[in-house]
């Protein structure tokens, strides 16, 4: 009998797993070496893009005080947009890269979850996306001018990272999207974050938009995170938990639902042969 | 159900594609397949560009999901039980495939990874294994880009091995390369089969390869497995002197002949 021993202890698994995803941490972070000075060059983009929006608050006819309030709500939502904005590129490239390079089909291949592979891209993209975040804020304050001595980092950088917990979820729903549209299914990923932005109050209070789309706002996780951090930022406030418990509520559905339909997708791509580089 | 490495049996695959706006073509790219290799043994595919070698290594590989028939690697249901068969499988593609801003090490260490190597064991073994494939120790830490398809090979066989697969599925893996590096990488297989405990089944459209390297000889065309023996009885069978000359009688067809439209149809959806 041509037996070989496939038959792996429960202890052994969860090591491969975290193995696993360690290597994907990993290879994200030979990738961002490589790749170090075109992330520069998207830096200086995500920095200028913040500051188009932030100077908005120069413009208006305010006083000093009402303007570098404003200035901080617009600042908020310019880099809470490019936080997402990492977000689900870094997930969505989970297939889209992979495709590209042609690697695709040996990581799939691999004995490694998918839950296990999505994960570390998520937390991959969360510590990068929070440097970025980091460095695009410091830039556009220092450029500006904004006046916050009040600002709770901690609380704002806390709440962030609790919010992260959705948008990998949400993330993972857009990962798909490459595996059932090689083309264009990467792009989609930046409509889903549009549309969950525009109903969040990015730029603006929730309560200026039209009712049904204040209702689609209490489900996205962008409108708590934008709110929590403003009141951080400019108040000094700490975690309030009016913000974070519908946080968890929507991490803890969004990440199981973005597994089911990233497997969905999957399954979709091995029935077809979509895996295939040349598609 | 059969004690081989590998047992395969009506094996189909079916792939759509669009045509207008309504309408889908299909395509059977396998079609009823059935065959067992044991284990230790190399089985050769051969089948020109659009046969289906490509398709049945990917459903052994767990990436495509079939339309009928089943699949076991060493008792193990390949679509029922996939985690438990990719960890017994590797795969060399006629594409190196890599992260081209990567390094050789890098990329295999990220390979390594998914099957539970941590960096301790890849920095022992990741130099043992390029150097054995003969890939020289000066050019480990370039990236991958600057290497010759040749080199990118032998990379690829070493990510292959590096996991020590005890199925070794090698899909057309010295197309494209010139003659020396298609030697080195043959040599490597020969020596792959004498030293370790490994089953290969290679799918290429190398006659010559075909017949020296493996035990038997199976050839694949338009989806169906016409016969898979030892070369000597695919000979013997057609009552002919090469195997070029047995395809000719078995398909009707040369293998250079000129590709009719359904032919390329075929080797666009298989």
């Amino acid at each position: 009998m041509a037996s070989v021993d496939t038959t792996f202890g429960r202890r052994r698994i969860l090591r491969n797993e975290l193995i696993g995803l360690y290597g994907v941490v990993e290879r994200n972070l030979y990738l961002t070496k490589r790749y170090f000075l075109w992330d520069l060059a998207f830096l200086l983009w995500t920095i200028a893009n913040t500051l188009t929006i932030v100077f908005i608050s120069r413009g208006v006819d305010l006083s000093p005080a009402e303007q570098n309030e404003l200035a901080t709500k617009l600042l908020v939502g310019g880099v809470i947009w490019a936080f997402l904005g990492i977000i689900f590129e870094i997930v969505t490239e989970t297939v889209a890269w992979e495709r590209w390079e042609g690697t695709i089909e040996y990581t799939f291949m691999a004995p490694v979850s998918r839950p296990v592979h999505l994960i570390g891209m998520g937390l991959y993209a969360v510590l990068y996306g929070l440097v970025r975040a980091a460095a695009v804020f410091v830039a556009v304050v220092a450029f500006i001018g904004i006046h916050i001595p009040n600002a709770n980092y901690g609380a704002a950088l806390a709440l962030l990272a609790i919010a992260s917990v959705s948008f990998i979820g949400i993330g993972m729903m857009t990962a798909v999207l490459p595996l059932i549209s090689p083309e264009k299914g990467t792009q989609l990923g930046f409509v889903a974050q549009g549309l969950m932005l525009v109903v969040s109050g990015v730029y603006y209070p929730v309560e200026v938009l039209p009712e049904w789309m204040q209702w689609i706002a209490k489900i996205s996780p962008a409108t708590y995170a934008l709110r929590g951090i403003r009141n951080s930022i400019l108040e000094g406030a700490g975690l309030a938990w009016e913000d974070v418990w519908p946080l968890l509520v929507i991490g803890m559905f969004s990440i199981p639902i973005g597994l089911v339909v990233f497997k969905a997708g999957e399954r979709y791509a091995k029935r077809h042969g979509k895996l295939k580089r040349s598609g | 159900m059969s004690s081989a490495a590998v047992a395969v049996r009506d094996l189909e695959k079916v792939f759509s594609r669009r045509k207008g706006l309504f309408q889908r073509r299909h395509r059977a790219a396998l079609n009823g397949v059935s065959f067992e290799i044991e284990r230790g043994e190399c089985v050769a595919i051969l089948g020109q560009n659009g046969s289906g070698k490509s398709t049945l290594v990917r459903l052994l590989s767990t990436l495509l999901l079939p339309d009928g028939g089943e699949a076991r690697i060493f008792g193990n249901d390949v679509f029922k039980e996939a985690r438990k068969v990719q960890r017994l499988v590797n795969r060399v593609s006629v594409e190196a495939s890599f992260f081209k801003k990567m390094s050789a090490a890098e990329n295999l260490a990220y390979a390594a990874r998914f099957y539970g190597m941590g960096p301790r064991e890849t920095h022992a073994k990741i130099p043992v294994i390029l150097e054995r494939v003969g890939f020289p120790a000066s050019r480990r830490n370039e990236a991958m880009e600057n290497l010759s398809r040749g080199m990118q090979q032998k990379v690829a066989l070493a990510r292959a091995l590096l996991t020590s697969p005890v199925l070794l599925l090698l899909d057309e893996p010295t197309t494209g390369l010139d003659p020396r590096s298609k030697q080195e990488v043959q040599h490597f297989i020969r020596e792959i089969r004498e030293r370790h405990d490994s089953t290969i089944l290679l799918c290429t459209h190398d006659m010559k390869e075909a017949e020296e390297l493996a035990d038997r000889i199976g050839l694949l065309d338009k989806g169906e497995l016409l016969f898979l023996e030892p070369a000597w009885a695919v000979k013997e069978r057609f009552g002919v002197e090469s195997i070029e000359e047995a395809f000719f009688l078995a398909t009707g067809r040369t293998f250079e002949d000129e590709k009719t439209e359904d032919d390329e149809e075929r080797e666009v959806f298989a």
